[in-house]
């Protein structure tokens, strides 16, 4: 920094439907460091926010379903280029907010990055490692399509902010969902700069909708939405909170992926399970005559 | 002048039915220990069949405690291969007494001996035969290379496809390595307790399946049990959300299987004569009493006319009485409580302005029947059109466009099956990607098969029964 100039900061608002409001409820929260020095006020989203971010899911998972797989694994690699081209910022952050060295933050960011490319090279392979073709005893071609389940509400990972967040939102969003995804609590940074490589990726608008504020606060609204059709609760850590959610769930019969009992090592490879838990599967019974 | 059909009674000498069954815990029938018993009913004619013990907590405890036993001490030790042999035993036995498991679930349940003859016993025989073949292969399923059982599950089955249903649950849970204990539908519980004895002549290791008989409290006391790893439940969607709820907030797996109210769709191209039948075949099949029914017809506009004048004329040559005529087509409800059911949500029909058909047949002055029945002028608001009504009553309404097709149909809290009435193959694929439902039927309706995953969207539940996906029910996915 040149002696003398005052830095210019960066306002960090919430990410919904492509866009960047803060909360309608104007409220924020100060976000220190992991030694606990002051680093941004953020949003604290509300209930509002949430819901608001719901209807922005809903359609945006409309257009994200019909977009071809290809497309969507093109847009996810997109992600995992913008990402690597801001590097130095996510090392930074990630520094900051979970209080490793920069050499850890520059292994996390690429472990990040390599993640997106990982997961965009499945988008058009689900289907064919998921799906089947059936032999019914019968005149018919029968077979089995996995399909995206919905709008899921995720609670991010609390303490990995932003390897564990890309690991929450890869999977949900690569065979055709779309997310609201609420940030790590106390490391809500980067999560927001994330949404900033989001919006530059060509990923369509309310795809991926990120809240910063509190799981207990806003959880409860994902849990029991009548438009939300599956949770992934990887970042619930308070067991009260986590059954409240699973109870609120069955209202409208959604998947659930329950909490770990611990926080993932969010390096390990992450295997086809995250994918699985948000997809369901369509079996089509065609005729087959001359 | 009329033709009449003379009687062709399938002959009841088949079936030895034992005035009282006990519990069937660790490999041999047992009393329950509070001694609680009900009375299971032939539905088409109110005859009292036979004593069922009811199981209380003391007896799901011991049933899961066999269970457990079971899965540490030989089933989770045994090589698949060895496992699979046991399933192909049961299969076999299945077939070859076929003739009295069909007779036995029709006095039982009331559906027509053409039915459980034909498609009941032989699919659940399918089933144990189809997942037999998997028990030694499960690290080529796709779900890792080591994939765990849960260790004991517990099962809940619904009273229309009895026997079938527990085809559905036992056959994937014993070839992936489970234990279980069963709890079969109060009013149709003759075939599990048949199932049992399959069980002893196969030699199944005792503890391996348990089957506790009972009504609503058993299902929760099952539930609740925390030495239960997953629960499976077919049944409706009130109850299933009510298990999901319970179990919230422990480690147990869960699959649900709920209602449906799937819509049977019929473009103007379609094989009329054909999609006739498919319409009497989706909703008329076993009574009605079917989750995946097609009980919203929606019919393209330009043929509403001609399909429902067709739909009418067919439905009067239908032959509604003896379940164990093997000339009848549409046999008895299964309880005075279905009845009721179906009854009162006809009645909303009337008040809500939808315009009734029955046909026109004469019901035995004994049991609970109901004729086939049509509602027209029916909007998506109405009762009938939203509303599982499990019983012979199809709800019409009308499309102009693919688009308005799909829109109507997807408009459901519901999402188990669709139909898809069209000679277009275009069409059919086009539909089958937009429809939000588990199974989609092209110019059919009602096949199951062991290897065609079956399972709904939305709160139709969640997992699959059948093929390589439904294994994943079973197994315990790791989520790193």
């Amino acid at each position: 920094m040149m002696e003398g100039r005052i830095d210019v900061r960066k306002t960090y608002k919430l990410y919904i439907n492509g866009a960047f409001p803060r909360s309608e409820s104007g409220r924020t929260y100060a976000v220190a460091d992991a030694k606990g020095r002051f680093l941004a006020n953020a949003s604290l989203a509300s209930r509002k926010d949430a819901r608001d971010a719901v209807i922005a899911a809903r359609a945006g998972q409309a257009a994200w379903w019909k977009a071809t797989a290809y497309n969507r694994g093109q847009v996810l690699y997109r992600i995992a280029e913008m990402l690597e081209g801001r590097r130095a910022q996510f090392e930074d952050e990630v520094g900051k907010a979970e209080g490793v060295s920069t050499r850890k933050a520059a292994a996390i960011v690429d472990a990040s990055v390599d993640r997106w490319v990982w997961y965009a090279g499945w988008s058009d392979k689900i289907a064919q490692v998921l799906g089947s073709s059936n032999p019914v005893a019968g005149p018919y071609f029968n077979f089995s399509i996995p399909e995206p389940t919905g709008v899921v509400g995720a609670i991010a990972p609390q303490r990995s902010s932003l390897l564990g967040l890309v690991s929450v939102v890869a999977p949900i969003i690569v065979s055709g969902n779309a997310c609201v995804v609420v940030a790590s609590q106390e490391r809500p940074l980067p999560s927001i700069t994330l949404a900033e490589v989001l919006a530059t990726s060509d990923l369509p608008g309310g795809v991926v909708n990120i809240l910063t504020g509190r799981p207990a606060e806003i959880g409860p609204w994902l849990a029991s939405h009548l438009d939300v059709q599956a949770l992934d609760l990887t970042g619930v850590e308070d067991d009260a909170l986590a059954t409240e959610m699973q109870v609120s769930a069955a209202v409208n019969v959604k998947r659930v992926l329950a909490p770990p009992r611990r926080e993932p090592d969010w390096s390990a490879d992450p295997g086809l399970g995250r994918i699985r838990q948000f997809v369901e599967t369509t079996t089509v019974w065609h005729p087959i005559g001359a | 002048m009329t033709f009449d059909y003379a009687p062709a009674p399938e002959s009841r000498a088949v079936v030895d039915i034992a005035p009282h069954y006990g519990l069937f815990i660790d490999g041999e029938f047992v009393e329950p220990i509070d001694g609680a018993s009900f009375k299971t009913v032939n539905p088409a004619t109110e005859e009292v069949l036979a004593d069922i013990s009811e199981g209380g907590a003391a007896d799901v405890d011991r049933a899961v405690r066999a269970a457990r036993a079971a899965y540490k001490a030989t089933w989770s030790r045994m090589p698949g291969a060895e496992r699979a042999k046991y399933l192909y035993r049961i299969a076999r036995i299945i077939q070859e007494r076929s003739r009295e498991l069909a007779v036995l679930e029709t006095l039982d349940n009331g559906k027509p001996i053409r039915e459980s003859r034909d498609v009941d016993v032989p699919l659940t025989a399918a089933h144990f035969f189809y997942h037999a073949g998997w028990a030694d292969k499960l690290e080529h399923a796709g779900l890792g290379p080591d994939p765990r059982p849960y260790g004991v599950a517990g099962q809940i089955i619904p009273w229309n496809f009895p026997l079938l249903m527990l085809a559905w649950k036992v056959a994937p849970a014993l070839a992936t390595g489970n234990t279980v204990v069963l709890k079969p539908a109060e009013t149709t519980p003759l075939t599990a307790l048949a199932f049992a004895d399959i069980c002893q002549q196969a030699e199944l290791p005792p503890g391996v399946v348990n089957i506790v008989t009972g009504a609503g409290q058993t299902g929760r006391l099952l539930v609740e049990h925390p030495d239960v790893d997953k629960i499976a439940f077919t049944g409706s969607t009130e109850v299933g959300k009510a298990i999901q709820r319970a179990i919230a907030g422990t480690r147990k797996g869960l699959t649900l299987e709920l209602g449906g109210k799937a819509a049977n769709i019929v473009f103007d191209d379609a094989p009329i004569d054909e999609a006739v039948e498919g319409i009497v075949n989706g909703i008329f099949f076993n009574q009605g009493h079917v989750c995946c029914a097609g009980s919203r017809l929606l019919l393209q506009e330009s043929v509403r006319d001609e399909v429902l004048d067709r739909l009418k004329q067919r439905l009067s040559t239908l032959r509604l009485g003896d379940p164990l005529d093997k000339n009848t087509d549409i046999g008895a409800i299964n309880s005075a409580e279905q009845f009721a059911r179906i009854d009162e949500l006809v009645r909303s029909g009337d008040a809500e302005g939808a315009e009734r058909w029955s046909a026109p047949c004469a019901l035995p002055e004994r049991g609970w029947w109901y004729p086939p029945t049509i509602f027209t002028g029916v909007t998506q608001a109405h009762r009938v059109a939203r509303e599982e009504i499990f019983g012979p009553v199809l709800s019409v309404l009308t499309f102009r466009t693919p688009d308005e097709a799909i829109e109507k149909a997807n408009n459901t809290p519901y999402g188990l099956s669709a139909g898809v009435w069209t000679e277009k193959g275009s069409r059919i694929l086009w539909m089958a990607s937009r429809l939000r439902a588990g199974t989609v039927w092209a110019n059919t309706f009602n096949k199951f098969d062991p290897a065609s995953p079956f399972g709904g969207y939305k709160e139709s539940g969640f997992g699959r029964e059948g093929g390589r996906q439904g294994l994943a029910a079973y197994l315990k996915s790791e989520v790193v």
